[in-house]
């Protein structure tokens, strides 16, 4: 077997170990992940995006907040302000770029705290079952019955404008269908053979829960996710452009169309510019989530 | 005898990633008025034998044959339109589980009458006698009841009966049964198919039985075609089937136990490539 | 959804439908009680104190006593929870703080015109949407499938207030072809007599005609954007429970029938999906009333959306808590209605 290439390695039908097992099952997930061609480019657009974000100053031909009211609202192509500028001076395109890290930290916290509130409330809601089962329920459905956007809007309106409590609104609408599929998950799991095998060896609740029920619902949730991605980032576009995300200067895409939007008639480019990669980067997330519930949760696609 | 179908050298081919998949390849029959038994494993082609006499495979699916001829007719060269005036009217097919082959929304009466009126210029009134008449004609007694009701309030025994009635009351001349019983309970399996038997017997019918029960079969048809991967391997009558000399009915036959023969263990069917690439044996008469 | 998989035990006394109508009823109580249980809280962690709302910064101190203990400010968390409640039960929202009218009377006369922006936008989105979602589940593979796909994807991927923006630009600014942001031209406002609060349906109870043009003229941008954004959800999911009956066993019964895939089609396996469309359909109006927040403010239609952004910019909190209580409701009630008709149209729901 020496001369047995890496390829063949993670090809195996007869995996050697538990690691190798499951780089196997990763590589294979991988190969028809990239035979979705529409999945690639999603996933090109959003490795672009990390990267314009990190190499923002390289990248941007100026300052995106410095004012320059000679040259305001020139149009697209001029010399040095390919995007023109908007109604200060200030350069579009590099306001453009200076947007992405705004929105992926905006992405990044949202991943990070509704998938998890949604993870506990679902395991712990449906291991326990009866009454906590109820309640917790219940109150997932009084946070389904609200309009998503308007109960961000009131929780914004409580907490104040600022794009951390845009955050927080945005999380606490949308951590209750999380916690729907991993009650459903859960009580899948929860009434197998291996779980009652592992509860007769001794194993708690908490270690039941945490090593052998998580992992399980962690693909369906990344598939959720990702496919939520991009409604998270038209709701926090949404609100920045009500004025209640990221507030000015802030380079925020959102509430750029809102700056240009006085413009519209005859500025057109102030507000489109901001709308095309907002559109961008949501259509990625919709191929990516598309591409990932293909390979990650067949039963799911149609 | 005469003829009432015949099929010569039929295919069906799906179109897949890794090529194209032969289905059924290359089989030849014909049909008087008798019933017919179609048997082999699951994949062996036989439900898409029969679903490809009534033009039923979908796309991608092709058919292709050198005919199949209904009365003398090729089913193959009609149009969509004509292919309607045929199904129903000429040929009709039960299928497996009357769960999945009922409308689940629409009433039992509703689904009935519709297959009749579909052939027949009749008023309503009309096709609810014909439909009660012929309820009654699969020992169905409250027919006005069952009319009214919904195909999840019967039993799958009623269902098959109610399947039955539906697709003889254009009155066809032949019947596909696509394992009509296989999903009902022993108990009723032989009371459905004597009621089928009776009608079939009673209009002069001819009946294609599609089933994996090699018993049910010899029991019941009169000539029996054995399929392997898509072709005929052997064809031989009903009441000799237990004499076939293929290996692979000898080995179906081998794998089942029996009451007069007990034995400590069943032989477990040995395939042989070869069977697959022999070309298909001939059921026309 | 939410009101349908109740799995409490009920006394085997009562017959089953008393059972299911309680336990709903239950359900629905349950669930609006929250719903103002956090709008309650939402308005208690407001940073602004109600009391100086009211009274204004130069008050004396006495002043603001009595009104603090008017307000009830003075009682537990949860006997001013009841207050709110009883209050809420009587559909009185407080007084805005903008223009000193009570929140209810301003939402019922914001309210229609959302209506009738929201019910055009998914009468657009079903007369398209259905039919291509059909067509695409029953020519899958096909250009129309492919076309089907790409405008539910950009109608999912789209931020609605820019392509509103856009819409604009084009149909407006350049091509003129509708009216502008309003609900109708400078010289038509208050033409005709308020009935319905819908102006279309006003203007046509006046029979007139000019009215009803320049009204339609202004409504069907906004419209066709709610219109398309429902579209996109409805043909999505319309194709897959096609798919689904497509592939079904009923469906091969009828043509072997002798049926015409049209009647295949439409006859049974359309039949089939009429349930679960009618809870999408429930699903993306709700949704419409939402997004038409950020459509309302684009178009400067004076819809329930409007309303509570202004009040929310201008910390009107009574005005933002009874804008969202109302919506929440109709979101609930939308849920009944649809869970109703589930019960007409499905034999085995009975």
């Amino acid at each position: 077997m020496a001369e047995q290439t890496l390829r063949e390695w993670l090809l195996t039908d007869t995996p050697t170990s538990r690691r190798h097992a499951k780089l196997s099952a990763l590589y294979q997930g991988w190969l028809s992940f990239r035979s979705n061609t529409m999945a690639m480019i999603g996933l090109g657009i959003l490795v672009a995006l990390v990267l314009i974000a990190v190499a923002a100053p390289i990248l941007s031909p100026h300052d995106p907040f410095v004012q320059d009211l000679g040259n305001r609202l020139l149009p697209l192509g001029t010399e040095g302000h390919v995007f023109g500028t908007d109604s200060l001076g200030r350069d579009i395109l590099s306001r453009l770029i200076y947007g992405a890290r705004i929105t992926l930290y905006i992405v990044a916290l949202v991943a990070l705290i509704a998938p998890v509130v949604g993870l506990l409330v679902g395991t712990v809601s449906g291991y326990a079952g009866g009454w906590i089962d109820v309640v917790l329920m219940r109150i997932t459905d009084i946070f389904l019955a609200f309009p998503r956007l308007v109960l961000a809007l009131a929780f914004v309106a409580a907490l104040g404008a600022g794009i951390e409590n845009a955050v927080l609104a945005i999380s606490l609408t949308a951590w209750p269908p999380y916690a729907r599929i991993a009650r459903a998950e859960t009580l899948t799991i929860r009434s197998s053979d291996y779980i009652a095998a592992i509860r007769l060896q001794g194993a708690g609740a908490l270690r039941i829960i945490t090593r052998h029920i998580w992992p399980l619902c962690i693909s369906s949730l990344i598939v959720r996710v990702t496919l939520d991605m991009a409604g998270i980032i038209l709701a926090a576009a949404g609100l920045g452009f009500l004025g209640l995300g990221a507030q000015p200067p802030s380079p925020e895409w959102g509430a750029m169309i809102s700056e240009g939007r006085r413009f519209i008639l005859d500025h057109w480019w102030v507000a489109t510019m901001p709308g095309l990669a907002i559109f961008t980067v949501s259509l990625a997330f919709n191929l990516l989530g598309d591409g990932l519930r293909d390979v990650l949760d067949p039963k799911a696609g149609e | 005898m005469d003829k009432l179908l015949d099929i010569e050298n039929l295919w069906v081919r799906f179109p897949t990633r890794q090529g194209v998949f032969d289905a059924v390849r290359g089989v030849s029959f014909s049909l008087g008025r008798e019933r017919l038994g179609i048997v082999g494993e699951s994949g062996s082609g036989k439900s898409m034998t029969g679903r490809a006499i009534l033009r039923l495979i979908r796309p991608p699916g092709i058919v292709e044959a050198d005919h199949i001829n209904l009365g003398g007719v090729d089913l193959l060269k009609k149009t969509d339109k004509q292919m309607r005036a045929v199904r129903g009217q000429r040929i009709s097919m039960v299928m497996q589980d009357p769960k999945f082959s009922l409308n689940p929304v629409t009433t039992i009466g509703d689904q009935i009458m519709e297959a009749y009126r579909l052939h027949n210029k009749v008023s309503k009134s009309g096709a609810y006698a014909k439909a009660v008449e012929m309820l009654n004609a699969v020992s169905i007694r409250d027919a006005d009841r069952v009319m009214r009701a919904y195909p999840h309030e019967m039993s799958g025994g009623m269902g098959q009966r109610i399947m039955i009635a539906m697709m003889l009351i254009p009155n066809p001349e032949i019947l596909i049964a696509d394992e009509p019983t296989s999903a009902l309970d022993v108990s009723v399996q032989r009371q459905v198919l004597d009621i089928m038997d009776a009608l079939v017997k009673e209009r002069g019918m001819g009946l294609i039985f599609i089933s994996h029960d090699l018993n049910l079969v010899a029991d019941f048809c009169d000539r029996v075609l054995i399929m392997y991967a898509g072709r005929i391997v052997e064809v031989c009558a009903a009441d000799k089937l237990h004499e076939a000399q293929h290996p692979y009915t000898r080995g179906l036959l081998n794998s089942l136990p029996r009451l007069d023969a007990p034995r400590a263990r069943l032989e477990v069917l040995r395939r042989d490539p070869a069977w697959s690439e022999t070309p298909s044996v001939s059921g026309r008469v | 959804m939410a009101l349908t998989d109740n799995k409490g035990e009920g006394r085997a006394s009562l017959p089953p439908w008393i059972k299911t109508t309680l336990l709903t009823i239950g359900s629905i109580a349950v669930t609006m009680l929250g719903l103002l249980f956090i709008t309650f809280i939402i308005g208690r962690v407001m940073p602004i104190d109600p009391v100086l709302a009211i009274v204004g910064e130069r008050a004396s101190q006495s002043t603001y006593d009595a009104v603090f203990l008017e307000l009830g400010l003075d009682k537990p968390l949860i006997v001013q929870f009841l207050y709110y409640l009883w209050d809420v039960l009587h559909l009185d929202f407080g007084t805005s703080l903008l223009n000193a009218r009570p929140v209810s009377e301003d939402i019922a006369r914001v309210f229609p015109a959302t209506l009738e922006l929201a019910t055009l936008g998914i009468i657009i989105g079903i007369l398209l949407g259905v039919p291509l979602g059909v067509v695409a589940a029953v020519r899958k593979g096909s250009w129309i499938d492919q076309i089907a796909r790409v405008l539910a994807l950009v109608g999912y991927s789209m931020p609605i207030f820019w392509l509103g923006l856009m819409g604009l630009l084009i149909f407006y600014g350049i091509l003129g072809w509708v009216g502008g942001p309003g609900r109708v031209g400078i010289f038509y406002v208050d033409v005709v007599p308020s009935v319905t609060g819908l102006i279309l349906v006003d203007a046509l109870l006046d029979g007139n005609w000019d009215v009803f043009k320049d009204a339609f003229s202004h409504i069907i941008l906004p419209a066709s954007l709610l219109g398309y954004f429902s579209l996109a959800y409805i043909s999505r999911m319309t194709r897959s429970f096609m798919l689904e009956q497509l592939s079904a066993e009923y469906v091969t019964t009828a043509r072997v029938k002798g049926m015409s895939e049209w009647d295949v089609v439409w006859k049974h396996a359309f039949k089939n999906i009429r349930v679960q469309l009618i809870t999408v359909i429930a699903l993306s109006y709700a949704n419409l009333l939402e997004g038409s927040v950020l459509t309302e403010i684009i178009f400067s239609w004076p819809g329930i959306g409007s309303y509570i952004t202004t009040a929310l910019l201008s910390a009107d909190m009574n005005a933002v808590l009874g804008g969202t209580v109302v919506v929440g409701l109709i979101f609930i009630l939308l849920n009944i209605f649809s869970d109703l008709l589930y019960r007409v149209f499905d034999p085995r729901a009975r």
